[in-house]
């Protein structure tokens, strides 16, 4: 097990230094100038003064060593200073991550009470009506983008039923309805795979012989059926957790919850580059990190999965 | 014509129909998307403008219908050369062993650990927004998944007689390729890909929406609902109408990719 688990966090290095790697390759791409974005709202800078700047920030070295620079800082919990504020960029993350993650755990619970229950129902009552409206509920959850659900929700419980006040900026509520929003989004695809996870398995051998053993229906599902997907189903919703952070970004746009994407998509307005990166990494560093922790309890849950990924 | 293909082409005919109507609107409909007129703003559905008007008087129905234009159309563009990519580095990685496929598989496990959406709205960001350039930030995204699929699909086959024969009897590196495995492979690359057009116009929208995208004026429908936000109260037609433009327009690609799913599934079980 230990030997998995070193394995899987080995498999990790490459695709973080990917990561900061293409991350850096995209902001250097940039067309603009660093130095003259940060002197262009001061109304511009003598070459001499500009270049000056760019030796102190590094940017007259060549690409790799700036690069090499840029992760030393970042190990060292550097990650840059906004350009618009001047703040710490590594702060204004840290200060906005726990709305961030606050939202993520509301939506991951509610779509797990949606839809753990919905996807068994489907599965054990395969083609009754159970089944047809999960189906159809699943289709129109697919084809709902997620900021046209954030407004429908926003228009029947804010301006229909007034059950919320419009902008919910307030932390010291739960943000219910955009975790809701997102929940309903990854509702539609989870329930379809909980179902088929679900199916799968009460197809196979040992369900069939405890049945005929005489056990009841129920004590197989909840002891036997409902153990042995907990791995399959907890992957598949460690892999759905990459929409959620992608569609934070947007929700917290709109709900103006005070979370890194709103301020990943306020930096992208203002073109505040060190923002950006900070963001780029920061989520795709949680999503693989959520990724590795699902497959380190898969490993607990399902030996067999962990000797699977040994193959590889 | 069995039952499973005449579904497969009434879906794709009427999303081509639809695409027709939305390319031909300015000749069919009464009102141009751009045409403006203050007098008329913001009037709720009825016999004259039947989705009613946005804030500078345009013709809703006009702007939802010519909308389609650049959503659907950069999704299908997006959406094929995602694939046609994915399935090059793919097809590649499949069947050469050496340092190349190495090194394009490690790359791929990099761009399959960014979220999509996450990494979409950076690089629109970064790029300066505009239609172009955020189909071109979806399709940065979009390729890995089909080199995954790809080389999975391929993999099995390297160890083929046919493909032994076609290497004994002197056949070159890409025509093995092409024409010995592409053709094996492009079922699900197609199902893959249609399954996909709809996902890419709700990212399409998504950025528009965020200002990443398509700029107004233009008729785009994630543009068009975020510009008419803050009416959501008072003229509430302005948001829904481009909204649920995109819920018809996603769930008939879904129909469509749906129906060519079972399509192939019959094939291989007959």
């Amino acid at each position: 097990m230990r030997g998995y688990i070193i394995g899987r966090l080995s498999h990790l290095i490459p695709i973080l230094i990917g990561i900061t790697f293409l991350s850096f390759a995209l902001m250097h791409t940039v067309t603009t100038d660093t130095v003259d974005i940060l002197y262009d709202q001061n109304g511009g800078a003598t070459e001499a003064v500009a270049a000056e700047k760019r030796a102190v920030l590094g940017l007259d070295k060549d690409f790799f060593t700036q690069y090499v620079n840029w992760v030393v800082k970042i190990l060292q919990g550097d990650m840059g200073n906004s350009f618009v504020s001047g703040a710490p960029v590594l702060t204004s993350i840290l200060d906005k991550l726990p709305a961030t993650v606050e939202l993520m755990v509301l939506a991951l619970v509610m779509t797990l009470v949606i839809s753990l229950p919905l996807g068994i129902l489907a599965a054990i009552r395969k083609g009754s009506i159970w089944d047809q409206i999960v189906r159809l509920l699943s289709f129109t959850g697919n084809s709902l983008p997620d900021f046209f659900v954030a407004i429908i929700l926003l228009y029947l419980f804010a301006v229909k039923w007034h059950v919320f006040s419009f902008l919910q900026a307030d932390s010291s509520t739960l943000p219910v309805l955009p975790a809701l929003t997102l929940a309903i989004a990854m509702t539609a695809k989870y329930m379809r795979q909980i179902r088929a996870v679900f199916l799968d398995e009460l197809g196979k051998d040992y369900v069939r012989a405890a049945l005929s053993r005489g056990l009841p229906y129920r004590y197989v599902l909840t002891h036997y059926v409902l153990r042995s997907v907990a791995a399959p189903l907890l992957a598949l919703l460690a892999v759905s957790a990459g929409s959620l952070l992608g569609g934070a970004a947007i929700i917290e746009s709109i709900f103006l919850w005070d979370g890194i994407g709103k301020l990943a998509v306020d930096a992208i307005m203002m073109r505040d580059y060190p923002v950006i990166q900070a963001y780029v990494i920061w989520m795709s560093v949680i999503y693989v990190g959520v990724n590795l922790l699902s497959d380190i309890v898969c490993g607990f849950l399902d030996p067999r999965s962990a000797l699977q990924g040994k193959e590889d | 014509m069995s039952k499973k293909k005449r579904k497969f082409f009434f879906f794709l005919g009427l999303i081509l129909f639809g695409l027709l109507i939305s390319l031909t609107a300015e000749y069919i409909l009464p009102y141009g998307p751009y045409e403006q007129n203050l007098d008329i703003a913001l009037q709720a559905p009825n016999s004259t403008h039947l989705l009613g008007t946005d804030r500078y008087g345009r013709d809703m129905l006009a702007r939802t219908i010519a909308g389609a234009q650049i959503t659907v159309c950069s999704a299908v563009a997006v959406a094929f050369i995602a694939a046609a990519f994915g399935t090059f580095v793919g097809l590649f990685c499949g069947y050469h062993k050496g340092k190349l496929t190495t090194v394009l598989l490690r790359l791929t496990d990099v761009f399959l650990a960014f979220p999509v959406m996450v990494f979409a709205i950076a690089v629109a960001g970064i790029l300066g927004g505009g239609t172009i350039n955020a189909a071109a930030a979806i399709a940065v995204v979009a390729w890995p998944k089909y080199t995954r699929l790809v080389r999975n699909e391929v993999l099995p086959l390297r160890r083929e007689f046919f493909i032994e024969a076609a290497q004994m009897s002197g056949f070159s590196f890409w025509r093995i390729l092409f024409v010995q495995i592409l053709p094996l492979v492009i079922g699900p690359i197609c199902i893959t890909a249609a399954l996909d057009i709809g996902t890419i116009i709700t990212e399409i929208a998504g950025l528009s929406f965020l200002g990443l995208g398509t700029a107004p004026p233009a008729a785009e429908w994630g543009s068009m609902m975020s510009g008419a936000r803050n009416l959501l109260q008072s003229a509430p037609w302005t948001v829904f109408v481009p909204g649920f433009a995109i819920f018809i327009t996603v769930a008939l690609f879904q129909l469509m990719a749906d129906s060519l799913r079972d399509l192939a599934d019959t094939k291989s079980t007959r």
